[in-house]
């Protein structure tokens, strides 16, 4: 459990405590909050993030439902065209596709298509990404699939402070958010959270570290290696930039931007592959406004092109970039 | 070998090799999944999934597949029905194992299987997407008028996807060869019937899509056969689908990763636990005089070194390599960028 | 048609009053002039597509009349064009729709007929098959969980819907939370060309209700007062704590699906001509008459009215201005709209 540290006003927990405890605030500071999906009631879900929230909320409030995406988001839609405020929860992002239309083709286009008559203030929480021997479908990254959807909003917060502060602007927001939450930063990551009510604005990044040589922009677990990496790099005297994205749609043009034009080389990281992934938009944005700031290519590195990681540990490892890997291209940059 | 003593023992036509086969099907997957469980325990496979309670139904429903001639298309949690028509203790190791000579090169999940030679389709964990895959290899087998027939299995909790509804739906409308088969444990991971559904039995919906429905005792292999066969024989024969609805139970978690304690009562467990179709079974076999104690305990020996053996072969074989992540992406290539002409 | 009680030889009205059931066919009448003019208006070019529900007339003025104004919520879909005039929406604000007018409520964003009016109590929608039916059932949640009794969610949809897998997952939520909702199938035989025996093995809708627990029924939906009768007492059950209900309302599409549809190239004019002997619109004028509810005069008198009323209407909403380029950046999300910040 979480546990108080010896600064007052904060508390050390992680990422699985940070959403717990949000939620469990959102829970108790408005009863228009309801909160359903597959197993969040007795099981407390797959993660333990609502565990008990069923005892002291109700059945009414902390709603099991039948295995049944498309209708968890419909159902949520409905909810907040009705004046609630759900919070939706897919077990695994990997479930999320039975849905699509339904966060895509309507939560995202209800506000729009009512000319603002209508509105989905609704959040759906999903759990994403791999590293945890998932395999096919436990190991997905989805946020290239929805960051084309006007409409949509989407935050990747990748620290417990990040994670409350951003699921409280996502639970007050008045549009649909997809929050994702990295799985395996769960556990892994645990830091300070300052205690009471606060939020983080979307499309604000967050500069981990400062440098001068290379900016290198990521989120969600991957933003936790490049910071490792670059200061392994900072030890060999090479100074990068580092640059948690944290929200995926709105994204912060000025950091990125006044960054680059402060270091002139653009490394982009993540997780999900790289076709048309988050790196394309960051890099298109990049070249159409500084390119002439630019000493070296926009370079990415990305899960590879195949459909998935797979269960066995050789094919998971070659999916993912290790810190080392990314240490290598932050140097390889860097001497361009 | 004892006497036949209860005449009105019911046995559909099976040999007295046959109930044996269902019976070692039965074991087998037991010891498998139990295998599963302390390979995950022993820190060598991080995952496995168990069907303790389901062994009757799936080597019921298995004896009624046709080898050579039948599609299966399973879900995750049919270990039994996958060994029932023909995977071998070797192949569900290998899978457990994600060894490179698993039929997926250890891409899936342990328990996903897939054979082409076996007629067992390729699945995903996504709960009711087999549904339409079954009920299109069942199109399939219409359109070209071949006499086969394809068996496809969910759990309760996959009946409220609407893949379900739909892929009933079209196998009615077209009156496909398929055995719509739910494996009613009565359990969603930790969502109980009466939170999936307004009134319990499944099997009764069929009736609102026009076409048979059936309930049997999934604790029973040979009432199982008996549903599946006729099932199946109807399909094969142009008669249409049918939904057969077993009714079974969970005894474990639902998965290594679960822990069952959080949602349903030790005593609940223990109940049923006296309902188990393994023991229930072996008690009919030496009572009906089929099999003696000691063929019972040869049985069991040889279904245990079985798995002794399987597992030591396929922990001992190779991993895919790390090449191995980018083939099969498509037919040509994997990289999305081409140069045709550079 | 109307059940005449065998006995007194009276018209079974459900309570209705005269006013009520004249009330009734004029909703009627101006159901079937209004989809006329947006097929009317189409084919002198004025406006780019519309969209018939001839042959619901019936069936959309007696569920209509059941809605309790300013209480329910109604889910419809797009042709319910005789539903939504039925729960207040006005000839102007329909003809504002099909001109996709600036001051239409989606500002003439939509497509005609997805109408949406939060002071009418009418659920935006699109036009994606079953989308609307969770949407429906998140709404009845919300009025179960917030314990507004006396109020319920009507939810509509065509035979086609039923196809669709979250038609189903919605029933079966509705179900097990026992929400106060009313899922009323239109079944119009056609799912734009493809015939009921091509959709469903068995085509009786609302026996489907029984493998999901809720009640289920059929009626026939060319009956304006039948309509209302069972539609009434199911949202009087669901208002009431009762639960769901499925009722399956049998009409027919007249016309194609819609202006760009040519149904002759699915059916014959044969087989519409023969279902055009039911016509609900007709038989009920000649009902009312021969009940002596209305006279011949009054009903044409009350055709002139509602022709008067579409045209004004027309001329009002032709003259309106369109929404204005500016216009496709608004309400994208509640604040900026641009996704780099």
């Amino acid at each position: 459990m979480a546990v108080s540290s010896s600064n007052a006003t904060s508390t050390v927990m992680n990422n699985v405590e940070a959403v717990r405890a949000t939620l469990y605030e959102a829970l108790k500071n408005d009863d228009r909050t309801v909160i359903l999906g597959e197993d969040v009631g007795a099981r407390g879900n797959v993660f333990l993030i609502t565990k008990d929230f069923i005892n002291e909320f109700g059945s009414q409030r902390i709603i099991d439902t039948p295995i049944a995406e498309a209708s968890i988001v419909g159902i949520a839609v409905g909810m907040a065209m009705e004046g609630l405020r759900p919070i939706a929860e897919i077990q695994f992002a990997d479930f999320i596709y039975p849905a699509f239309n339904q966060i895509v083709g309507e939560a995202a286009k209800t506000r729009y298509r009512s000319n603002g008559e209508y509105t989905c203030p609704m959040v759906i929480r999903t759990p994403y990404g791999g590293g945890v021997r998932g395999a096919l479908s436990h190991s997905v990254s989805i946020e290239a699939l929805f960051y084309h959807v006007p409409g949509l909003k989407i935050v990747a917060p990748a620290f417990p402070a990040d994670v409350k502060g951003m699921l409280n602007t996502a639970i007050d927001d008045n549009d649909p958010v997809l929050f994702l939450e990295h799985k395996k930063t769960y556990r892994l990551i645990k830091g300070e959270v300052p205690d009471g009510h606060y939020t983080i604005p979307f499309g604000k990044a967050n500069v981990l570290k400062e440098g001068t040589q290379l900016t290198v922009v990521s989120y969600g677990l991957y933003v936790h290696w490049a910071l490792e990496a670059a200061q392994k790099l900072q030890e060999e005297g090479v100074s990068v930039e580092v640059i948690d994205l944290r929200s995926i749609r709105p994204m912060d043009k000025g950091t990125i931007l006044r960054s680059v034009e402060k270091t002139r080389k653009l490394l982009v990281i993540h997780e999900d592959n790289k076709f048309g992934g988050i790196g394309a938009e960051i890099s298109a944005m990049v070249a159409e406004n500084a390119l002439f700031h630019l000493d070296a290519p926009i370079r990415r590195l990305c899960g590879p092109d195949v459909p998935a990681m797979g269960y066995a540990l050789p094919l998971e490892e070659e999916f993912m970039s290790s810190p080392g890997e990314m240490a290598e291209a932050m140097r390889e940059l860097v001497r361009f | 070998m004892a006497p036949r003593v209860d005449t009105s023992f019911e046995r559909h036509g099976l040999t007295d090799e046959q109930l044996v086969t269902l019976f070692r099907v039965m074991l087998t997957h037991r010891t498998l999944e139990s295998r599963g469980f302390q390979l995950n325990r022993q820190g060598k496979i991080p995952f496995a999934s168990a069907g303790e309670g389901h062994e009757a139904v799936q080597a019921g429903a298995a004896l009624a597949f046709e080898r050579g001639t039948d599609v299966l298309v399973p879900y995750y949690r049919d270990l039994g029905l996958n060994v029932g028509i023909g995977l071998s203790p070797y192949e569900v190791l290998l899978s457990l194992f994600g060894r490179a000579a698993d039929h997926s090169a250890g891409r899936q999940f342990p328990h996903h299987y897939a054979s082409r030679k076996l007629g067992l389709y390729s699945i995903s964990s996504i709960i009711a997407a087999q549904l339409p895959h079954a009920a299109g290899a069942a199109y399939a087998i219409k359109l070209r008028g071949e006499r086969r027939a394809v068996l496809t299995t969910c759990g309760d909790g996959a009946t409220s996807e609407g893949e379900w509804h739909e892929s009933m739906n079209f196998a009615a409308v077209h009156r496909l060869p398929i055995v719509f088969l739910v494996e009613n444990n009565e359990w969603a991971i930790s969502t109980p019937l009466a939170k999936q559904m307004a009134q319990p039995d499944i099997y009764k919906r069929a009736e609102g899509y026009g076409l048979p429905g059936v309930v049997v005792d999934g604790m029973d292999p040979i009432a199982c056969y008996a549903a599946v066969k006729s099932a199946l024989d109807r399909a094969r024969s142009g008669g249409g689908p049918t939904l057969v609805e077993a009714k079974c139970y969970r005894f474990l978690a639902h998965t290594t990763d679960d822990d069952d304690r959080s949602y349903r009562s030790r005593e609940e467990v223990a109940e049923r636990r006296k309902g188990d179709p393994v023991p229930c079974f072996e008690r009919t076999l030496l009572e009906r005089g089929i099999m003696t104690e000691g063929e019972v305990e040869a049985l069991k020996r040889s279904v245990l070194e079985e798995a002794n053996e399987a597992t030591d072969r396929a922990e001992a074989m190779p991993y895919s390599q790390a090449h191995d992540l980018y083939t099969e992406v498509y037919a040509d290539g994997w990289e999305p960028w081409r140069d045709i002409d550079g | 048609m109307a059940k005449t009680d065998v006995k007194t030889g009276k018209l079974e009205r459900y309570g209705l009053t005269d006013d009520q059931l004249r009330a009734l066919l004029r909703n009627m009448l101006l159901q079937r002039q209004l989809d006329n003019r947006g097929f009317q208006l189409n084919r002198q070019g004025k406006v780019p597509f519309a969209l018939g529900s001839e042959g619901h007339e019936a069936l959309q003025a007696g569920a209509a009349m059941a809605f309790d104004r300013g209480k329910d919520i109604l889910a419809p879909y797009y042709r319910d064009l005789g539903l939504c005039l039925g729960i207040g929406l006005t000839p102007y604000e329909i003809l504002l729709s099909i001109f996709a007018r600036a001051s239409d409520h989606n500002g003439g964003r939509q497509f005609p007929n997805h109408y949406s009016s939060k002071a009418a109590g009418l659920m935006s929608f699109s036009s994606i098959l079953a989308a609307h039916i969770p949407h429906a059932v998140g709404a009845a949640y919300a009025l179960q969980y917030r314990g507004d009794s006396r109020r319920a969610v009507l939810v509509t949809c065509g035979d086609g819907t039923t196809s669709e897998g979250e038609w189903h997952e919605s029933m079966n939520f509705a179900s097990i939370h026992k929400l106060p909702l009313v899922m009323l199938v239109e079944n119009n035989e056609w799912a734009i060309s493809t015939p009921l025996e091509m959709q469903m093995a068995q085509p009786e809708i609302w026996k489907r209700a029984a493998g999901y627990g809720m009640p289920g029924l059929r009626f026939n939906g060319f009956d304006p007062i039948e309509t209302y009768g069972v539609v009434k007492d199911a949202m009087d059950r669901a208002r009431s704590g009762g639960g769901p209900t499925l009722l399956e309302g049998m009409c027919y599409r007249y016309l194609a699906h819609s202006t760009d549809d040519n149904d002759m190239t699915y059916r014959t004019k044969e087989i519409v001509q023969e279902r055009r002997k039911n016509d609900p619109v007709p038989r009920f004028e000649a009902l009312l008459v021969e009940y002596g509810i209305m006279s011949e005069k009054d009903v044409d008198a009350m055709r002139k009215d509602v022709l008067r009323e579409t045209n004004e209407a027309t001329d009002a909403a032709e003259t309106q201005p369109y929404p204005q380029a500016s216009d496709l950046y608004t309400h994208v999300y509640e604040g900026a709209w641009e996704p780099w910040q």
